[in-house]
């Protein structure tokens, strides 16, 4: 059923349908609209779930790790400096294998204090063990979550999902979004039925010490498994496609890639922006392309390298900067690519940090930029009159 | 605001079209300039950017004319709502714009004996663009407000409507 919601409402309704047994959050700007939609939900008796309410976000992480080591299924959800104070018990979840799923609301990290979109907070716990997922339109953040649980609980998998969804730009925006009816979720979603898990009757250590002799293993079976949740994603994409009619990609999605000699790499919500310049670029005769990340991690170096082998210039476009060193989503890039003549063409762009306005002359620029380049980490529309004092 | 946007949208939604509304992402306080945008399309929405060449504004509170310019980016032949008691010609407003009022505020003042001017305002845009119709502007309220509160929006939105139409 077709709904015009805001965003977080969306992903309220869509979590709900998932059902999840435990719910921990703590509120931040600007992921409180989907915390409280949530609870109203649950407090509405809509969804049978235990709603605890915490004093932070560390804290909020802690019971959804110790609520699905017990076998339940857990739904959190935060932005900016509240992922990163859980970013201690992130890792935890990650190494103990549980299956939790977290909406981060992106939002710019401090200081300076800015409750905008940009995407430091989740990039700068990449590297946690969690899958991360980059979602384009509201439609999109929604339906990820359904796909989120499959993949996570899947008993040859077992990782937490991150969905990543726009601060404000999606979760505070209202467009259509198709509702599924709780019994299409139902059907698609199996319920959680994990192999290992916390009782009082059989008693069992998880994330516990391991020395020298086997921290490795782990920490490679971490590493090994996220590889392989590639091809459930990418699974789980198809099928959700042919249950609900819908998809915004698996690893990524190509947009116009074919015969283009120019093409834009990036993730999140500006790939909706980036689209409508790429037509309007074609209808005037100039080849270019998009190629949206939909899945960061784990890193889909293969469909990367493919989508961009017949490509002159490349632009990366991102909203994250590692400070020392460049462009993040640049920097994996370029590593991946062959050390061909593709990779000379290969320009990188920081944009909307502090959620900065992206329009359609900031991409159009960086395609200008792009063809005459190559360009190394140009902030976009920087105003350098503002650093003089 | 930011209630009048999503109405406005949801209204073109109800009559089958596409819409996108969304804010201006500020740390609202009561009293201090704000904007919301809505998108009307036949067909999906991708662009994310705010608005900078509106087909149409609305100016919700008039006094706003003295802090900062509206009308900043609106086409020429672009049509201009005001929220005010005063007519159009009293506004000083470039004739390259088509302007229209409406005392939106002392309407919901009758109706509401407060000063929520959304639905008088959304009621005037139905009678005067005819982008969106009554029957979707009233699915909007009754969607958004209880029934008896939605009664009053119904009510102050048909006044505007008739008053704009003539």
């Amino acid at each position: 059923m077709q709904k015009f919601i805001e965003g977080s409402r969306a992903v309220a309704e869509f979590v709900g349908m998932c059902r999840p047994d435990v719910i921990s959050a703590y509120p931040i700007t600007p992921q409180t609209h989907i915390v409280e939609e949530l609870a109203q939900i649950v407090a509405d008796g809509e969804l049978k779930s235990q709603f605890i309410n915490v004093e932070s976000e560390f804290a909020a992480a802690s019971v959804v790790l110790g609520a699905s080591a017990t076998g339940a299924r857990t739904y959190t959800a935060t932005s900016s400096q509240g992922l990163l104070l859980m970013a201690e018990v992130l890792y935890n979840i990650a190494g103990m294998r549980l299956p939790i799923v977290l909406t981060c609301a992106n939002r710019a990290v401090s200081a300076p204090i800015s409750i905008w979109n940009d995407h430091q907070d989740s990039i700068s716990v990449r590297d946690s063990g969690w899958i991360q997922l980059y979602a384009e339109d509201n439609q999109d953040a929604a339906d990820m979550h359904i796909q989120a649980y499959k993949i996570a609980e899947d008993n040859d998998i077992l990782l937490p999902v991150m969905v990543c969804m726009d601060g404000f730009i999606l979760t505070h925006s209202f467009e259509p979004v198709d509702v599924p009816s709780p019994d299409e979720v139902d059907a698609f979603l199996p319920k959680f039925n994990p192999e290992i898990y916390l009782t009082a009757k059989n008693p069992l250590s998880l994330g516990l010490m391991a020395p020298p002799d086997s921290y490795m293993e782990t920490r490679f079976a971490l590493f090994k498994t996220l590889e392989e949740s590639k091809e459930k994603i990418v699974k789980t994409a198809r099928e959700f496609k042919k249950t609900f009619g819908r998809s915004s990609g698996e690893l990524v999605e190509h947009y116009k890639i074919d015969g283009a000699d120019t093409v834009l790499v990036c993730m999140g919500s500006i790939a909706g922006t980036v689209k409508v310049v790429v037509d309007e670029l074609r209808q005037g005769g100039k080849k270019v392309g998009l190629l949206k990340i939909r899945c960061h991690r784990p890193f889909p170096e293969e469909e990367i390298k493919k989508a961009l082998s017949k490509a002159k210039n490349i632009a990366i476009v991102e909203k994250a900067v590692s400070m020392g060193l460049g462009g993040v989503l640049a920097t994996e890039i370029k590593a991946v690519l062959p050390d061909t003549n593709a990779r000379a063409g290969v320009s990188n762009f920081i944009i909307g940090l502090g959620g900065r306005d992206i329009t359609k002359k900031d991409i159009v620029n960086i395609v200008d930029k792009t063809v005459s380049g190559p360009v190394e980490n140009e902030f976009v529309n920087i105003n350098l009159s503002l650093l003089d004092e | 605001m930011v209630t009048a946007a999503n109405l406005l949208a949801f209204a073109a939604f109800a009559d089958g079209k596409f819409a996108q509304a969304f804010p201006t992402f500020g740390s609202e306080r009561m009293g201090a300039p704000v904007a919301s945008f809505v998108r009307i399309d036949k067909e999906k929405i991708r662009l994310r950017s705010q608005i900078y060449e509106p087909d149409i504004v609305i100016v919700q509170d008039s006094t706003l004319f003295g802090a900062i310019d509206p009308l900043n980016g609106l086409k020429k032949g672009g049509l201009i709502i005001v929220n005010t008691k005063k007519e159009p010609e009293e506004l000083g407003i470039d004739r390259k714009f088509s302007v229209r009022t409406i005392p939106a505020t002392s309407i919901a003042m009758e109706i509401f004996k407060r000063p929520i001017p959304n639905t008088v305002i959304l009621g005037a845009f139905a009678g005067i663009t005819g982008e969106i119709s009554m029957g979707a502007v009233k699915e909007a309220i009754q969607k958004r407000f209880e029934a008896r509160i939605a009664k009053l929006n119904i009510e102050a939105a048909e006044r505007a409507y008739k008053m704009v139409k003539g």
